[in-house]
């Protein structure tokens, strides 16, 4: 095999390993400084790690309730993968989580054994998708807006968080490309995708104002350079999500999902808005900006403590469905009513064989 | 439904660089929209496990191949022809860096 060596004066590599499949795997958090940065408390840095990573984790969970139940084979594989990285995401953040705690808490205790009101994840990701059109508009809507806090995060005082949001960014950069394709492709696709698109993406809008609402918590790890104020991902959002839609054929940033802002101007924009599709669509947008978004107003102005419980969270649930955005968020631990569902599910081996392992 | 959407989507071929590797090799094909979802979908199924650095994906009935009926008449002249190797001659001693 003589007439091999020509190949090695154009690769320094001596070994095998070029041409191996599958090699070069690298460990994120190697030589990472695991110390607690200054100015930041304990509790909160690990509070914080477990609202990131309930979000990862919950989404997560929600896409591999997908998989068998995809269009292609290869939308199973992509989904499957998005699932993954955000485990991926959740089991660092966890990791971290415990670390700081320092109660002897692990990654199986926060993911198996907490109950429902101390799960800290966005309400965005619990909702369950009625269709494939949901699922991408609302993975669009929560890459967008994860792709832009681990961007931001990337700059933490805490070095653990800045790596985990650097292996983040490059995986959550895929997965809203994955979603916004296919935003695109349906929205600008044939009449029925376009209609069944956009009633996705307007399913959507209600549960986007709690995303960029801060968490006590949130905002007090902010001044120790630790944490992303969730408001200052707002501008980006909207600009991508606002051009997505409109690649998409889409119409344009609906106005409920803005009306925290300005909830005055709500109801006249529905109108407009929605006029290229039939006088229902417009209607259904006029009630959500005007009901919900004014209700998440006052409920916060009234600063509603995370006590309120689990169930002011059923209540709501039940009775906004898809506009649950009133009121404490999940960040606070309420949650909807399909969040009950979901953790049965999660954790129902871990209920039944307590500490099992095998 | 009676307006069923019935579609199959075209078959691509998938060509992946390893990491270290020097050229694309074939590692299989997928069924894909066009060529930027099959770009995704190529990610998605061949390079999960690490395995490479460049995509290629071409549509399958673009690709010209030699049929097996030729097989006597395209490849088989070359068995015997030893010659057509470097390695078939001998280096002079005074030849240096081959």
């Amino acid at each position: 095999m003589s007439f091999d060596d020509a190949y090695e004066a154009l690769t320094d590599h001596a070994d095998d390993s070029r041409w191996a499949y599958g090699t070069g795997f690298a460990d994120p958090l190697a030589g990472v400084d695991t110390a607690v940065p200054d100015g930041a408390d304990r509790a909160e840095l690990a509070a914080y790690c477990l609202m990131l990573g309930d979000d990862a984790l919950i989404m997560s969970h929600r896409l591999q309730q997908w998989v068998t139940r995809l269009p292609e084979l290869e939308d199973e594989l992509a989904i499957a993968n998005i699932a993954l990285d955000l485990l991926g995401q959740a089991r660092l953040l966890f990791a971290r989580a415990a670390e700081v705690e320092g109660a002897g808490r692990d990654e199986d205790a926060y993911a198996f054994l907490r109950a429902e009101g101390e799960f800290r994840n966005v309400r965005l990701t619990e909702r369950a998708d009625a269709d494939f059109a949901h699922l991408v508009a609302r993975l669009l809507a929560f890459a967008t807006w994860r792709l832009a806090l681990l961007d931001r995060l990337t700059a933490s005082a805490d070095p653990v968080l800045a790596a985990v949001a650097a292996k983040g960014v490059k995986e959550v950069t895929y997965h809203r490309d994955y979603a916004a394709q296919w935003v695109v492709r349906l929205g600008d696709g044939t009449g029925l995708s376009h209609e069944r698109m956009q009633a996705a993406t307007d399913a959507v809008t209600p549960l986007l104002a709690e995303l960029f609402v801060p968490h006590e918590t949130e905002l007090r790890l902010v001044r120790a350079g630790v944490a992303v104020d969730p408001a200052a991902t707002r501008e980006e959002f909207d600009d991508v999500w606002a051009r997505v839609l409109a690649a998409a054929t889409l119409r344009p940033f609906p106005p409920a999902a803005s009306a925290g802002e300005a909830p005055a101007e709500a109801g006249p924009e529905a109108g407009p808005a929605g006029g290229l599709e039939a006088g229902a669509d417009g209607g259904l947008d006029g009630g959500l900006g005007a009901g919900p978004a004014r209700g998440l107003d006052g409920g916060l102005g009234a600063g509603p403590a995370g006590g309120l419980g689990a169930g002011l969270g059923a209540g709501l649930g039940a009775g906004l469905g898809a506009g649950a955005d009133a009121g404490a968020g999940g960040r606070h631990g309420v949650h909807t009513a399909a969040m009950a569902e979901i953790l049965a599910e999660l954790q129902g081996v871990a209920r039944s064989v307590p500490g099992g392992v095998w | 439904m009676t307006d069923e959407i019935r579609h199959e989507w075209p078959l691509y071929e998938v060509f992946v660089r390893a990491k270290r590797g020097l050229n694309h090799v074939h590692v299989g094909s997928l069924r894909a929209a066009d060529h930027e979802m099959a770009l995704h979908h190529a990610r998605d199924l061949y390079t999960r496990r690490n395995e490479g650095v460049s995509i290629w994906v071409v549509r399958s009935d673009d690709v010209a191949a030699s049929s097996p009926g030729d097989k006597e008449a395209f490849f088989a002249p070359s068995g015997d022809k030893m010659y057509r190797h470097p390695t078939y001659y001998a280096i002079p001693d005074s030849v240096p860096h081959i």
